[in-house]
């Protein structure tokens, strides 16, 4: 039995400098902050993010679910006429454990309302500066850097062709999957080491089967999901959308999530019917982003290990 | 025989990949974005020593290995086998050339050495860190040169050779790092 926190007191109190900081940083920009509920009725549809279940309680009368990100719920305020709104909230993914990942840790989101996703990165930059210091930063679109790096075309190379680079530089465990697992495959293990030489650096414009909950529109003869990452120095601090307003095509999203988790033999979600019904009525045209605090916080203290950053890591708590 | 899945996989379980007994070495979580997660996991093949990286889908399912590590006491061997007993109950283990490989060269009776067993029989054999052994042959000793920190080759009694001071001579016993090979000291006469 080990009680003592997996962070230093130096790095607990560099999180309260942090968190100080991004407050100040929203209310200088007249950001609203709110505080939105932990336990949702609905989880998240997305086939790659599992939600953790809280499945007893006389306050029970269904399942509930730890929110994944107060994407939802943030939406729904913003439909409800909140106007610019930020949150520093817990979320939890379940069997997401390793050097950058603990099944809870927090998240810095924020909408704002008439932005496209080029305004919000160019803020989030902003924000970066004002917690790391002032640095130089670079944007590149997906599409670039898949023909910079591994001289192919996410958008328009065949699976074979993803399959193929993915297995001739990689040994992999698996030889089929559908064009977004290649894609996964070879962001994650060929680009990404390539970031790490980058610095401050915004991936966008993904490709529209990537787009999660993105607007999608045509450009350059694809369909082009209005997305970005951030990385620094190869590793993904925050993930960002022009958000889809189309009550419609979010549902037909949630249903085509639903889908591929019946194939993938995996539970389907009951669909968030509350965001539904706010988006029907309204959501602003607008752009959101959520950034890892827990990583800007390793970034901030020079930790490569997520529980260095936390009080207590998934094994203590 | 049982499995493991991806996020159960940890540094020292051994696993079966293509047919071979293999370590694992570290095991790190990769998930870009909003995508798929995968295991990226460092193995090394415990028959050839290959030590390499595989990515696996997160939750895949992977075939666990029937290996062990046992205290075992070095005996004899024959020229074709090292055999090797468990105190405990008298077992004899032989181990051919491949599994005992260079550890040969430190293996002296009744030491205890860690041996991997697979299926029932040594796939490999890990000397202790530290074996003290005869020299039987080295240039004639420079008595009271302590000093001058030159250095001579000398043969061990199994074969071994290790570079010594100048000062030792034929017949002495010293004390030998088998992970460097590197001699350091003269061990005190039984």
């Amino acid at each position: 039995m080990n009680w003592r926190p997996t962070a230093s007191i130096a790095e607990i109190k560099a999180r309260a400098q942090l968190l100080a900081g991004l407050r100040a940083f929203f209310s200088e920009r007249d950001v609203l902050e709110v505080d939105t509920p932990l336990l949702c009725s609905a989880g998240v549809t997305d086939p790659a993010i599992e939600p953790l279940v809280v499945d007893r309680g006389v306050s029970l009368q269904r399942s509930r679910f730890l929110q994944t990100s107060p994407e939802y719920a943030m939406k729904r305020l913003l439909a409800a006429g909140s106007g610019p709104i930020y949150q520093i909230a817990k979320a939890f993914r379940d069997g997401e454990v390793g050097s950058r990942h603990n099944p809870e840790f927090t998240l810095l989101e924020w909408y704002r309302p008439q932005y496209d996703h080029h305004q919000l990165m160019a803020e989030l930059a902003e924000l970066v500066c004002h917690v790391l210091g002032e640095r130089r930063w670079q944007k590149v679109s997906y599409r670039e850097l898949f023909s910079a790096q591994l001289a192919l075309d996410p958008f328009t190379a065949s699976i074979e062709q993803l399959r193929e680079t993915a297995m001739n530089r990689l040994d992999l465990s698996f030889s089929t999957g559908d064009r977004d697992l290649w894609l996964d495959v070879l962001m994650s293990h060929l680009i990404e080491p390539q970031l790490a030489k980058m610095g401050m650096c915004f991936v966008y414009d993904y490709p529209a089967s990537q787009a999660a909950l993105s607007r999608v529109v045509r450009a350059e003869g694809v369909d082009v999901g209005q997305r970005f990452e951030l990385y620094i120095d190869g590793m993904e601090l925050a993930n960002g959308y022009c958000e889809l307003t189309d009550a419609a095509e979010q549902e037909r999203r949630f249903l085509a999530d639903n889908d591929k988790r019946r194939h993938q033999g995996l539970a389907e979600k009951p669909l968030d019917n509350n965001l539904l019904a706010a988006m029907s009525h309204g959501l602003p045209r607008c752009s959101g982003v959520a950034v890892g605090i827990d990583r800007l916080l390793m970034l901030l203290t020079g930790n490569t290990h997520i529980r260095d950053v936390l009080a207590f890591d998934w094994q203590r708590c | 025989m049982a499995n493991y899945s991806t996020n159960e996989l940890r540094a020292g379980l051994k696993v079966m990949l293509d047919g071979d007994p293999c370590s694992i070495l570290t095991n790190e979580l990769v998930k870009p974005g909003k995508g798929q997660a995968f295991a990226r996991v460092k193995l090394r093949n415990l028959k050839s020593g290959r030590v390499w990286e595989r990515t696996f889908k997160s939750g895949e399912s992977i075939e666990r290995a029937d290996v062990m590590d046992r205290d075992l006491e070095y005996s004899y061997t024959d020229g074709e086998f090292w055999y090797f007993m468990d105190p405990d109950n008298y077992e004899q283990y032989p181990a051919d050339a491949n599994a005992v490989g260079d550890t040969h060269l430190w293996l002296k009776e009744q030491d205890r050495c860690e041996v991997t067993l697979y299926n029932g029989s040594p796939l490999s054999v890990t000397p202790p860190n530290f074996v003290e052994l005869e020299i039987t042959e080295t240039d004639p000793g420079l008595k009271g040169d302590t000093a001058s920190g030159g250095s001579k080759p000398a043969t061990l009694s199994t074969g071994a050779v290790v570079r010594v001071p100048l000062f030792l001579s034929q017949g002495e016993i010293i004390r030998v790092d088998t992970r460097s090979g590197d001699y350091v000291s003269r061990a005190s006469k039984s």
